[in-house]
């Protein structure tokens, strides 16, 4: 037997038809994830050519990128204030009961962000291939999934042959040893990684994140790894599964039960790459010396350690241009930089763990005046959990905004806006011009810096606010 | 879709590096339920000021650029969101080739689907290109070259069965439908996986 990766392993079960040089595979796609901006279209293709949704129970739905965050919009107490958003909520609505597509829809109280409710409801599982017209698609890559972003055209095809036409992508192995030292977290590596390895480095490729440092996080912190693979240029990250992934799957909606998890579990602990095995790339980082991180440009691979300075580059326009866009200097210091708006969610890190590391260092704190701070849990089921934990009244007593369940703030496509030129601590993804809003200036932070700015309305080291406590990431 | 077999225009230089698809079309333009009209919004933010008045100083708001259907950008293009209103956009405003060193994975699957050559070239032939801009180009499909002025004429990689597609103007879904027989004998065969 030849050794083989993770990634090869899920790759190979999954062809219906192999490559050749002349066709790409024919890839099996075990569930696709549908939201409502990246399907209409697709609907409209399968009207039009008389086609069903062949595997609609292989399908889930749901609403989360221009669905609005205050109470009063989601509960139809006050109709959307963004009438295309609207317009787009009805249309999922319509096209999920004509197909026969379950839609977990804006009155549900089991909404959430696509790529938070597929692991929630058990839905991602080892081994399976995922796709959702969305290249943050890569999350689900933490339980041993395949799991990729993909265009309309290609949610139209899965919807209409639940198969895509696929060349295999080159296979990168991220390995990284020691421990994250207090107040670093997932999101902290991650950017670190980006920053290794180059906003495309990754292009062309799956990569495999493994050794002792992804093997000690939680399925929550691995999610948040996989999820910004796509910043790396990489479609799909991968983690194999172990007892972490088995045990939070265990009992959850749609997890097997019963025997068939017995026999589920004996399959996925198959999952891994065999000793020998083979990758095409394979870059080293080491955890131990790793830095809480911050990022200065409109790029995520544009990052530095908190305390750091913005880099000098002498004659590179681009970078120039970039931090023109940003109001910052090179050489500047960012610790101290004041700051208007701080964001905690999106499906980078909207978990009841994100939040319960935000409500540690707010607790007992008050917002800085004038700082406006949005934290939105990344599904209903999360926002009731906070709610229980007493995390939200945390929040709320320290002067932030709770909101429900969405892309929220990450994306500015729901009324959750930064005004341009203000700076924006945000826990999620991309610092891409005008991601949060035209000239909204966003620097990329771990849920933990995120809070810390809240409290001080700068950009702070969060560690300042985290002595007494110990690992807290990990709690 | 329209087959594709050959482009001659003059280029547009966009040099920046990493342009990411929310430059191309900002999410707020997502909202549409259809495909059509895109190409007013694309770049937006680079191409019109807070009143809606064109930036003087961007390349698309410049007469040159006119009628080019050929795009010159800087490594990277395309990255970040897998949106395909990208494509869309930009086909929508008339381009009908991308040429960089570095194409981002799913903008370039999505371009292929809708007719957008996507065309990844060597160092050196980017570098020409970028200093000479609104140079005359063309891009062969049927021969996977791209020609400069000067007679240079270099091959770039396409993959084959895109490549088919488009120079016949074909759509992969019928392609995809013909598997049917053989994707039922493989949800036959793992039909414990499906259930599991």
């Amino acid at each position: 037997m030849t050794a083989k990766t993770l990634f090869e392993k899920v790759w190979e079960q999954h062809e219906v038809v192999p490559e050749t040089s002349d066709t790409p595979a024919v890839l099996y796609i075990d569930l696709h994830l549908v939201h409502e901006v990246t399907s209409p279209q697709a609907f409209s293709l399968l009207r039009a050519q008389g086609l069903k949704v062949r595997r609609t129970d292989r399908t889930l739905a749901t609403m989360d990128h221009s669905t609005p965050t205050d109470p009063d919009e989601v509960f139809g107490r006050v109709p959307i204030k963004v009438e295309s958003a609207a317009r787009q909520v009805k249309e999922l609505d319509k096209n999920c009961r004509e197909f026969g597509v379950e839609l977990l829809g804006l009155g549900s109280d089991q909404r959430g962000i696509v790529h938070i409710i597929g692991p929630e409801q058990g839905a991602t599982q080892p081994g399976k291939t995922i796709v959702c017209g969305d290249s943050h698609t890569a999350t689900h890559g933490a339980f041993g999934a395949l799991a990729f972003g993909i265009g309309t055209t290609e949610v139209g095809q899965v919807l209409a042959t639940q198969c895509l036409l696929q060349r295999r992508p080159k296979t990168m192995a991220v390995e990284i040893t020691g421990t994250l030292a207090d107040g670093v977290t997932a999101k902290d590596l991650i950017l670190a990684v980006i920053g290794e390895i180059g906003v495309s480095g990754g292009t062309g490729y799956v990569i495999e994140y493994r050794g002792s440092a992804i093997e000690a996080l939680s399925l929550d912190e691995r999610m948040t790894i996989c999820n910004m693979s796509i910043e790396a240029g990489a479609r799909a990250g991968m983690i194999a599964p172990d007892e972490t992934t088995f045990a939070y799957l265990k009992g959850r909606r749609m997890a097997p039960q019963g025997a068939d998890w017995d026999r589920a579990v004996e399959r996925w602990r198959q999952l891994k790459t065999d000793p020998g095995a083979r990758f095409d790339h394979v870059v080293h980082i080491d955890a131990n010396n790793l830095e809480p991180m911050i990022t200065y440009g409109t790029n995520p691979g544009m990052v530095v350690p908190i305390g750091g300075t913005v880099p000098v580059r002498p004659g590179d326009a681009v970078h120039a241009k970039s931090l023109a866009y940003m109001g910052l200097t090179a050489g500047e210091r960012l610790l101290g930089k004041p700051i208007q708006v701080v964001f905690v969610g999106s499906c980078t890190n909207g978990r009841l763990s994100d939040l319960q590391l935000a409500a540690r260092v707010m607790k007992g704190h008050k917002v800085a005046r004038g700082v406006r701070v949005l934290i939105v849990p990344g599904s209903q089921h999360i926002k009731r959990e906070a709610e229980a934990l007493g995390l939200a009244k945390i929040f709320t007593d320290a002067g932030a905004e709770w909101r429900e369940s969405g892309c929220s703030m990450c994306i500015g496509m729901n009324g959750d806006l930064v005004d341009k030129g203000q700076y924006s601590v945000s826990t999620s993804n991309r610092n891409f011009e005008g991601r949060q809003g035209t000239g909204a200036r966003t620097l990329l932070v771990s849920p933990a810096a995120a809070a810390a700015a809240a409290i001080t309305g700068r950009v702070t080291d969060p560690r300042d606010f985290l002595h007494p406590l110990q690992a807290v990431a990990h709690s | 879709m329209q087959p594709i077999r050959k482009i001659e225009s003059r280029t547009v230089v966009m040099p920046s590096t990493n342009i990411d698809t929310d430059q191309i079309i900002p999410a707020r333009f997502l909202t549409t339920t259809t495909k059509v009209g895109l190409g007013k919004q694309a770049f937006t933010d680079w191409r019109y000021d807070a009143s809606g008045a064109p930036r003087p100083d961007f390349i698309l708001n410049q007469p040159a650029s006119a009628g080019c259907e050929i795009l010159v950008a800087g490594r990277n293009f395309g990255c970040g969101s897998s949106r395909e209103h990208a494509p869309w956009a930009l086909l929508d405003y008339g381009f009908r080739a991308v040429v960089s060193t570095e194409i981002a994975d799913i903008f370039r699957s999505n371009s292929l689907k809708n007719g957008l050559l996507p065309v990844v070239v060597d160092e050196t032939t980017h570098r020409w290109l970028l200093d000479n801009p609104g140079a005359t180009v063309t891009i062969d499909l049927e021969s996977n070259q791209l020609t400069l002025p000067t007679g240079v004429a270099v091959k770039f990689p396409i993959e084959a069965f895109a490549r088919f597609c488009l120079l016949n103007g074909t759509d992969e879904l019928g392609y995809l439908l013909e598997q049917s027989a053989a994707i039922t004998r493989f949800e036959q065969a793992h039909n414990e996986q499906a259930h599991a």
